[in-house]
């Protein structure tokens, strides 16, 4: 996209409009200028890390590790995009995403489920298309009854109820008395806090028969074939995995449409407005409330969404510690990093956070441990006392965990205060269907 | 869709006109724009478009306004004055719907429009701007324009996202980026178009916030302090555009502090003095009224 600005650091790239030095100048500055180009090359850079952190295991672990960091680099990047419309255009502090997503899941998951109790907390045994719309339904008409008397109130109100709102929605899928009322009642069930398994994944029974593994498919065994363990020697379950990371892109590139659809229109510059002042909004003849209320809900439905995607393909589902108000914040540090109102920067940030800070750390501390030949002192003060750097570091390496949390509020710190804006912060997203950046012909200038 | 703003050509003479013939010009213009023609329609005379009668608004123990009454005509610039926490902003406030009135009635054209909220007051044709102004800061100027107009469709978020749908969107929102930018050029802030309107001068913010409010297509204009902080030259500019635009048949009501401002360019003051109108009149009138150089001067202060 030709408005984008160039992000920071852009220390030896070529001025715009001189020729490139070289062709990987040219790639490096193309890239830099295209969205998809600022996405791919953060994933690419992502991959060069985890070939060198697993190339000795073989290329099962390179492309295993290169899934888990791209499965969780989208799923982040769904739930940011889905925060960043509430958030990053319209400033509605919603800190219940957790809470939505875990609506979402679990009302697929109750409509999908086999009524049968044999296997579980029964549901209702209808398709899966009807149990994703039916959660994305449920997120949505919470959010709306979540928003009514919220939005009429100032900003920290809505963040109060919206926090509220989703430890109520984890407690109540925990809770083995709700689990039983629904029994009693709907005939179906949470499975309280043992959760609940998720429906079979549908890109599982394109490659196998029922999705029952060693029956594989015409399809199944074509994959399987070239790069499974007869071929390449990659695991059948890291190549469907893939196949599902590449549903997940497509749910990207579609929420990634749809907000730029929303952002670039009057609607969108409604939002901004809002953001900004509502009073002058107000003022302008338009119902800030109404406004509000709607991009909450869609935002919300999203929100299902992204829950149904991430952890409706993780097998089974538990209220805790899946759906703990912590996941919230990750999903606002994806935002803040990736730069509030950008949807580029959201996608960018869930990426970011989710390789680089959430997963990275724990890879390269585990890689590190490997390396390091020495025992892991019992605490903190013996790795001090023993003055030993190879004993501090198995220390710290061992406990990479609640070490990552200090590091995570330390790169927070160092975002805020060098570049509150996050990478694509300072960038100027048009509010408006058509190009404003200058003069249509036809007008007159008179200068 | 014509536009509510004059051709650049008629800003010209129309200039040109206000600055020959004092601030206060009566006569007509020669050429009559769209908007006059509009305006004749308006049925003026018997309703006067805003009035404003017995008006209390207490605030706690506070009674800011204690039964205000007054009338603003059809097409002309009325000046609010009064001095310090006489209930000027309070009035504004109630009229537009920021606050509701404790008692007291607010009419607009005939209709009684007591506590309705602010938007619903702007849909009706009445808008105001705002004593500190209040741009959006990291909207563009032109951003800030084309938020204004009424009745856009693409405020929806279906057809705003919708293919096929968004066609109709693309097309009004290129005659209202045609029509923002003449406003601009009306209020000769075209070359900040593409500038963030945080980083617009006090003055320049003063002008997009009016060009903002126009852009509403209002029948009524309230001003809240559109000259505060604003130098000489620019002030100058802003209320030749007052001028042109009251020509045009728009109705303005005007809150300013600075007495001769209120003077050379009203032909109708209202005075405020605690809560309540303390006069009305003409600029000369009021300028040889005991009680409001006793109200400026005196003791209550």
């Amino acid at each position: 996209m030709s408005d984008a600005s160039p992000p920071s650091g852009e220390g030896g790239s070529p001025a715009d409009g001189s020729a490139p030095e070289s062709a990987t100048a040219a790639l490096i500055d193309a890239a830099r200028r295209s969205d998809l180009g600022l996405v791919l090359g953060t994933l690419l850079l992502v991959y060069l890390a985890a070939t060198l952190l697993t190339f000795t295991d073989g290329l099962n672990s390179v492309v295993g590790l290169m899934r888990t960091l791209t499965f969780l680099g989208l799923v982040y990047a769904l739930a940011a995009l889905a925060l960043n419309l509430q958030w990053g255009y319209a400033g509605l502090f919603n800190i219940g995403v957790a809470g939505f997503m875990a609506l979402g899941v679990y009302t697929m998951g109750i409509v999908v489920r086999s009524p049968d109790p044999a296997f579980g907390p029964p549901g209702f045994g209808l398709p899966l298309p009807v149990g994703i719309v039916a959660g994305m339904l449920m997120a949505a008409v919470v959010g709306l009854l979540a928003a009514l008397p919220a939005l009429r109130l100032k900003a920290d109100y809505l963040a109060i109820v919206t926090l509220g709102i989703s430890e109520i929605i984890r407690l109540f899928l925990q809770s083995s008395a709700f689990d039983t009322f629904l029994r009693d009642t709907l005939g179906v069930g949470t499975g309280g806090g043992r959760g609940m398994g998720m429906p079979q994944n549908p890109i599982r029974e394109l490659f196998l028969v029922d999705g029952q593994a060693g029956t594989p498919t015409a399809l199944g065994d074509l994959i399987f074939g070239v790069f499974g363990e007869s071929g390449l020697g990659i695991s059948n379950t890291i190549l469907i995995d893939w196949a599902y990371i590449a549903v997940l892109a497509a749910f990207v590139i579609g929420f990634y449409v749809l907000l730029e659809r929303l952002g670039r229109s009057p609607f969108g510059r409604l939002l901004k407005a809002i953001r900004e002042d509502e009073l002058v909004a107000d003022s302008l003849g338009k119902n800030v409330d109404l406004i509000k209320i709607k991009v909450f809900v869609i935002g919300c439905a999203l929100m299902g969404l992204a829950g149904i995607l991430w952890f409706g393909s993780q097998g089974n589902v538990s209220p805790t510690p899946q759906f703990m108000p912590v996941l919230t914040f990750y999903v606002f540090i994806a935002v803040i990093i990736g730069g509030s109102g950008s949807n580029t920067g959201a996608v960018l940030g869930g990426i970011v956070f989710a390789t680089v800070l959430f997963e990275g750390p724990r890879r390269i501390g585990s890689s590190l441990r490997d390396v390091i030949d020495a025992e892991t002192p019992p605490s903190f003060g013996d790795a001090l006392v023993s003055l030993d750097p190879t004993a501090f570091l198995a220390y710290a390496t061992d406990n990479i965990a609640p070490l990552q949390f200090v590091f995570l509020g330390l790169i927070l710190v160092f975002i805020m205060h060098r570049r509150p804006d996050g990478i694509l912060g300072d960038r100027i997203e048009t509010a408006a269907a058509v190009d404003l950046s200058e003069r249509p012909s036809g007008g007159e200038t008179d200068e | 869709m014509s536009s509510d703003i004059p051709e650049a050509s008629d800003v010209a003479d129309a200039a040109d006109e206000v600055d020959a013939a004092d601030a206060i010009s009566d006569e007509p213009e020669a050429n009559d724009s769209a908007v006059e023609e509009a305006a004749k329609h308006i049925p003026s005379g018997g309703t006067s478009p805003l009035r404003v009668d017995g008006l209390v608004k207490r605030f706690g123990g506070v009674t800011a306004v204690d039964g205000a009454s007054f009338e603003v005509e059809q097409g002309s610039l009325t000046g609010l004055i009064g001095p310090n926490g006489a209930g000027k902003s309070t009035t504004f406030n109630c009229i537009t719907g920021v606050h509701e009135p404790t008692a007291g009635s607010v009419y607009f054209k005939g209709e009684d429009v007591t506590g309705l909220e602010p938007y619903q007051m702007a849909r009706k044709g009445l808008v105001r701007t705002f004593q500190i102004a209040r741009e959006l800061e990291e909207m563009t100027v032109l951003e800030n324009l084309m938020l204004a107009p009424k009745g856009q469709i693409g405020e929806s978020a279906i057809r705003a996202v919708t293919p096929g749908l968004r066609g109709e969107v693309i097309e009004q929102e290129e005659e209202t980026r045609e029509r923002a930018w003449e406003t601009l050029d009306f209020f000769e802030i075209d070359h900040l178009a593409t500038e963030h309107a945080g980083n617009l001068s006090g003055g320049q913010r003063k002008l997009l916030e009016m060009a903002r409010a126009l852009m509403t297509d209002p029948e009524v204009v309230l001003l809240d302090e559109p000259l505060a902080g604003v130098n000489p030259t620019l002030e100058e500019k802003l209320l030749d555009r007052i001028h042109q635009l009251r020509e045009d048949g728009y109705t303005f009501l005007l809150v300013e502090h600075d007495m001769d401002v209120i003077m050379n360019n009203c032909e109708h003051v209202i005075v405020m003095h605690q809560g309540s109108v303390l006069a009305e009149g003409t600029g000369d009138e009021i300028r040889n009224n005991e009680q409001v150089i006793e109200a400026y001067l005196g003791e209550d202060i």
